[in-house]
């Protein structure tokens, strides 16, 4: 069986001498859910509407399961399902009609059209609206729709651009619940966007990119250990465990961990450590925590360490 | 094709996707819907049926003799050749003069451009629902002219006119193709029907004036000069280009497009502006 792919050779695209996009090399194989971070004007859109030739690269290929998205659209884009730049729908249509359409386009047999539309805007919480006209919706309902028109078709690929713009608290957090089913099913996400807690929540990798030069692809526990600790900045990790812990293992035995500036006791059975050491302390923590069994069940660098992380990278390339 | 296979490509089973041909089919329709569900489509339909209700009372309010007009085919003439072109250019504005460029402005674009069909089919179904929206206020017209040509004139219809009806189907082709073909070199929605609304209101039968009168050029590259057969087919005898003594000895030429003449200026229109229309699109950036 094939792993889903997307790949970019040498992407590039300038507008006039200004170049929004520069060589980027980037290849994301296998199901798993990509963040895609970086600044306004940092070239993401432009990433991702190359990839759904919306535009023209000046330079290189965009390929997704190796086939060439200029040459060969529609069979490039036939396992893809996309949200950019938030479209408009025709007002005068419904959302019934509006996903209808995407789904003769695509060819779902018609037997299922009907339970498939009315199962992706129950996912978007949108049941209500099924049948009224787009035009008097909110942004937010719009967005929904949208996201529902990228899911439709069941795509085993998704690039979604800034997903949760314009949706309320509740809103984004449905996103990221259907991201993170998502996920489960095996599907390849590749997602822009500004939260950095979206991210560090339901990303597996992060891509990081400013002024179209792509800074680091890598997992998110690697990019955050790599570029955040190494710069002397603590980053925090968050450490679940199933049982009661004593104030003494804490202060003293954990606390003396390489790496580990400081530990605390968090309410409930959590811990919170502040840490400073490379990749390689960062794993041997790890197995240190695990060994000491203390009833560990969660371990993950925080998102303020993703933030820490975003600036120290960021920062350094003004 | 109307069954989709399903066949398995990686984790999800990917239903093969319909031919491009159908897919034009699926853009037409959902076209249509829209059309159909919005104003722009009743607008024009009751500019249509005004139009008709001027005729009808003008018709029967002077009487066909006092109008001079003493055979069926003076009857068409007179309405019909002196109004259709207008309705197939407000047609052209209305359904064409932003089918392009209203879909970057309102980014409607953007929702189906991502999806796995090419743009051509895009543009080809939003051509032929335009097309098939106005043949229907197109039908409505004709039906009403028809109506009182029998009601004066009896069943009997001058075989010229069936003739000027095809041109005049013809002359909405070419219009179509050309507002879209324009359409889709702007990308504000508004300024792309004023631009269309200015040459085929004004600027081309301005040029035509101005190449023909005072040039004495035969103006056979203008669109609506090209479209002189649909009224010129209602005329006994057809008019011929000719050449009269002006004042002072100079000789003066009023021209006349033939028939054939007429179809392969508008064919023309068609095909050139189709083909750079679509090609235009192909190009066109979703920036
Ligand atoms: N049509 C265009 N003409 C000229 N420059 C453009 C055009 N479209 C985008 N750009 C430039 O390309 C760069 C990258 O834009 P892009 O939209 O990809 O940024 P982004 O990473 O998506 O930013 P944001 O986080 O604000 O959405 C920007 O500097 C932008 O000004
Ligand atoms: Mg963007």
């Amino acid at each position: 069986m094939s792993v889903p792919s997307i790949e970019a050779v040498n992407l590039s695209k300038r507008y006039g001498s200004f170049s929004a996009l520069s060589n980027l090399n980037l290849k994301i194989e296998g199901s798993k859910c990509v963040g895609f971070l970086g600044p306004n004007g940092a070239g993401k859109t432009t990433t991702l509407k190359l990839f759904t030739d919306m535009i023209r690269a000046t330079e290189g290929k965009a390929l997704i399961n190796g086939v060439s998205v200029h040459e060969n659209k529609k069979k490039a884009l036939a396992p893809v399902g996309s949200l950019i730049e938030s479209p408009e729908i025709y007002p005068a249509l419904t959302p019934r009609e509006a996903l209808s359409m995407v789904a003769e386009i695509r060819g779902m047999p018609r037997s299922e059209r009907k339970r498939k539309i009315e199962k992706v805007v129950a996912e978007v919480k949108m049941e209500e609206w099924l049948d009224k006209k787009v035009g008097k919706f909110s942004k937010g309902m719009k967005q929904r729709i949208n996201i529902s028109a990228a899911l439709l078709s069941e795509p085993e690929i998704l690039l979604l651009d800034e997903p949760s713009t314009g949706l309320d608290p509740r809103g984004m957090s449905e996103v990221r619940e259907i991201v993170k089913s998502l996920k489960q099913k095996n599907r390849l996400i590749f997602m822009s966007s500004h939260l950095l807690n979206e991210v560090s929540d339901i990303c597996d990798e992060v891509a990081m990119i400013d002024h179209g030069k792509l800074l680091v692809y890598d997992k998110l526990s690697n990019v955050v250990s790599r570029f955040s600790g190494a710069d002397g900045g603590a980053i925090i990790i968050d450490v679940g465990l199933s049982r009661e812990i004593d104030d003494q293992t804490v202060s003293g035995t954990i606390s003396s961990f390489p790496g580990v500036v400081s530990a605390e006791k968090l309410e409930g059975k959590n811990l919170r450590l502040h840490f400073s050491g490379g990749i390689e302390n960062q794993e041997k923590l790890l197995s240190d925590l695990v060994m000491m069994k203390i009833g560990l069940i969660s371990f993950h660098p925080s998102s303020s360490a993703l933030e820490d992380t975003y600036l120290n990278l960021i920062k350094a390339t003004l | 094709m109307s069954k989709p296979s399903l066949k398995s490509v990686g984790p999800v089973a990917v239903p093969s996707l319909p031919t491009s041909i159908a897919q034009v089919g699926t853009i037409t329709k959902y076209e249509l819907l829209n059309y159909f569900r919005s104003r722009r489509f009743f607008v024009l339909l009751i500019i249509g049926i005004v139009i008709s209700a001027i005729f009808t009372a003008v018709v029967g309010y002077y009487g066909i003799t006092y109008l001079n007009l003493t055979s069926a085919l003076g009857f068409y003439s007179f309405w019909w050749g002196n109004s259709i072109t207008l309705v197939v250019i407000l047609s052209g504005i209305f359904f064409g003069g932003d089918a392009i460029s209203g879909e970057f402005q309102n980014k409607t674009g953007y929702f189906l451009v991502g999806n796995p069909l090419r743009r051509s089919s895009i543009y080809i179904g939003k051509w032929i629902a335009a097309l098939t929206a106005s043949l229907i206020i197109f039908a409505i017209y004709a039906a009403i002219a028809v109506g009182n040509g029998i009601y004066y004139f009896g069943t009997s219809i001058p075989y010229q006119f069936g003739d000027s009806l095809v041109f005049s189907v013809l002359y909405l082709v070419a219009v179509l193709g050309f507002t879209f073909f324009f359409s889709s070199l702007f990308k504000s929605s508004s300024m792309s029907i004023l631009v269309t609304a200015i040459l085929f209101l004004f600027a081309f039968s301005l040029i035509e004036l101005i190449v023909s009168r005072l040039a004495q050029i035969e103006p056979w590259f203008i669109i609506t000069y090209g479209a002189g057969i649909i009224g010129n087919v209602l005329m006994d005898p057809y008019p011929l280009t000719q050449s009269t003594r002006g004042p002072g000895g100079r000789e003066v030429s009023t021209f006349a497009v033939s028939i054939p003449q007429g179809i392969a200026i508008l064919v023309g229109y068609f095909v050139i502006t189709a083909v750079i229309g679509l090609l235009l699109f192909e190009r066109k950036e979703f920036t």
